[in-house]
């Protein structure tokens, strides 16, 4: 929200009724695909791809990230970074080979059931 | 004492105080709701199966159309101000509040109907991290509507006595409700689509 002057703001009013009306088509579409019924990865895709573009059209157009100051910039990568760390550690977790896995007697028919 | 740089921007980081304040706020938020997707997605993940089709998806499409369009409000109610229009900001704001409120009142539908069946957190993993996902947010949306209620009551006294500082202040506002708006655009379809 840099803009100071009003005239700059006027125009900028245009703008944000038209990334309004994106976002209702885009969540649309979005709940369309869901109708289609696809294979849950492709529909995992999908969602977040529309999510993604949705979430980035909030933060540029209504949040003005599109025209910010370096500092806001530098905190928001510094967030982005541990924001990724954050989501890859499912992934760390369920690709961890180190170890022997852990074999629980009862998923292998029961043999030690009760102990 | 006068706080400075609350409507002057700082020489050395070209922000207002506040702006750079709500900004790391902001930042803080994405952290502590990575925490509970990241944690979805080991429940998930970790889950033989996963249910599908619990949730109302109307209903929570309804949601999102209401918390865009809340968005779109906002950011008129900040441009009215910018056009020095109190009067267009105050119904834009009103508007915004509005907004919330139907939100809660769908999202305390959807709870009620799914306490009446006894499907509360307890129930299964999926309704457990539902109900935090969206407690959470919905927690969120009061304290906006709390900030939006005082703006539009005794804060509003603001725009007379120092009307850039006013104008800030929804500013600072809109980027709290806009951060609402887009965690839910991600709640939407991880929890009732996919």
């Amino acid at each position: 929200m840099q803009s100071d002057h009003s005239e700059d703001v006027g125009k900028s009013v245009r703008r944000y009724w038209m990334i309004g009306a994106a976002l209702y088509v885009f969540t649309i579409i979005t709940v369309a695909v869901n109708q289609v019924h696809l294979a849950i990865p492709l529909a995992v895709t999908v969602a977040l791809i529309i999510a993604c573009a949705k979430g980035g059209m909030v933060a540029s157009v209504f949040m003005h990230l599109s025209h910010e100051k370096t500092w806001i910039y530098g905190a928001l990568l510094l967030t982005v970074v541990f924001f990724v760390v954050l989501m890859a550690l499912p992934i760390l977790t369920t690709s961890d080979t180190f170890g022997k896995p852990i074999v629980y007697p009862a998923a292998h028919g029961g043999e030690h059931a009760g102990h | 004492m006068n706080i400075p740089h609350v409507i002057e921007a700082r020489p050395d980081t070209g922000l207002t105080n506040g702006k750079l304040g709500v900004w790391l706020f902001l930042a803080s938020e994405v952290m502590l709701f990575g925490a509970l997707f990241s944690t979805y997605i080991i429940l998930r993940t970790g889950s033989v199966e996963w249910p599908h089709g619990e949730l109302n998806v109307w209903l929570g499409m309804a949601n999102t159309f209401i918390l865009i369009g809340s968005s779109v409000t906002m950011v008129m109610a900040w441009v009215s101000l910018k056009q020095k229009d109190f009067g267009k900001h105050r119904i834009y704001l009103i508007l915004t509040f509005a907004l919330a409120a139907i939100f809660l009142v769908n999202k305390y539908f959807e709870y009620a109907d799914h306490f009446r069946r006894g499907e509360g957190p307890w129930h299964t993993t999926f309704l457990a991290i539902y109900f935090t996902l969206t407690g959470l947010h919905g927690i969120h949306i009061l304290g906006g509507m709390v900030v939006m209620g005082y703006l539009i009551g005794p804060g509003a006294r603001l725009w007379h006595k120092q009307p850039e500082q006013f104008t800030n202040r929804i500013e600072y506002t809109g980027l709290y409700w806009h951060f609402v708006d887009l965690v839910w655009i991600f709640l939407f379809p991880v929890l009732y689509l996919l």
